[in-house]
């Protein structure tokens, strides 16, 4: 399953209630304001990083960028896709769940 | 499990996962979203129902949103049997860290663990969150 | 692959609209196919004609409008949740109509992917 989470886990509990029910081998893409779970630095990076061993961890970089970031500004092993990028997750998994 | 997203023909048959996290009344998904329960059970689909976090509040008993001059839709979850609604499903977690019990919900309703909601929710084909 | 997309929220509240707009986009560029978009709750507003942002802004409702049109996407707008939002026939944008939830079903059976957008 591809999980998606798109709000900022400083506003709300999607990423937790995400992590908490995704089965592993997952795949997790961050975007929209969910990519505020994906930087380094934050008091959440460590539980982030910790859990790209569980799934596989992606952010969306037009959103990103969006909001001033650079791919490197993102936790090591969670990966920055684009769009193509998203839809290609969408076809390798067989399932998607929106975290609202 | 038979992976019925690649199937064609005819007749297919899906896992559909409704997830619910919402409290009622403070937003309309929990409303609008039984609305849509209730048309998926006309299409001979496997419908699950699952409620999350705060989404298990939709199933207590007892609400008077008359008041507020709200509609009180908590009733209509006795109707999802009628329409052959029947995998509905709470996560203990979710009623505990609430202090729900079974003894406060409109409905009975099975609770699973959340390692057993976790092997629900990958076993689908559509998950519609509201 | 089939895609069944759904838009849970309104044009510029959120950026689900957009996100769904972006996807549908990319996807179709790929080569897959999306059979519908079903705006329901507050994503009946994208259906909105008289949406009017201000010139420097991207335009949601017209390039839905737009998308329908260049690639025969079928925009269905939820009859229940329009109603009671307003959104009806008189005020609905090129490219969108009216149906019932029963579209949204549909679409997600037939698709090989459902995909939610919203808050």
């Amino acid at each position: 399953m591809l999980h998606l989470v798109n709000k900022s886990p400083f506003e709300r509990n999607t990423l937790d209630a995400c992590l908490k029910r995704a089965a592993p081998g997952s795949a997790i893409l961050l975007y929209e304001d969910g990519i505020y779970a994906a930087l380094s630095g934050t008091s959440v990076a460590d539980k982030v990083a910790k859990a790209t061993n569980a799934f596989d961890i992606y952010v969306l970089g037009p959103d990103l960028s969006a909001r001033g970031f650079e791919p490197a500004a993102v936790i090591e092993g969670v990966q920055t896709v684009d769009y193509d990028g998203f839809v290609d997750l969408t076809v390798e998994k067989r399932g998607v769940q929106s975290w609202l | 499990m038979t992976d019925a997203t690649e199937a064609s023909g005819a007749s297919v048959t899906k896992r559909f996962l409704y997830v619910n996290r919402k409290a009622p009344h403070g937003t309309v998904y929990a409303l609008e979203v039984l609305e849509m329960i209730l048309i998926a059970a006309m299409f001979e689909q496997d419908v699950h129902v699952a409620f999350l976090d705060d989404g298990v509040f939709q199933l207590r008993k007892g609400q008077t949103p008359s008041a507020l001059e709200m509609k009180d839709f908590s009733k209509t979850y006795r109707a999802l049997e009628d329409y052959g609604i029947e995998k509905i499903y709470l996560e203990r977690e979710s009623m505990e860290e609430r202090g729900l019990t079974t003894d406060d919900l409109v409905i009975p309703a099975a609770v699973l663990e959340r390692k057993d909601m976790i092997s629900l929710i990958d076993s689908m084909d559509v998950v519609l969150s509201a | 692959m089939k895609y069944a997309i759904v838009v849970n929220e309104g044009p510029f509240n959120h950026q689900a609209s957009d996100s769904a707009y972006h996807f549908v986009k990319h996807a179709l560029a790929k080569g897959h196919e999306v059979l519908r978009v079903f705006f329901y709750y507050d994503g009946v507003h994208n259906g909105n004609k008289h949406s009017a942002p201000q010139s420097d802004d991207r335009n949601i409702v017209r390039r839905w409008s737009q998308l329908a049109e260049s690639n025969q996407i079928d925009l269905t707008i939820c009859v229940a949740a329009g109603l009671r939002r307003g959104i009806v026939d008189d005020v609905l944008a090129p490219g969108f109509r009216i149906s019932g939830l029963g579209q949204l079903i549909d679409a997600c059976i037939d698709a090989n992917r459902t995909i939610v957008f919203g808050d």
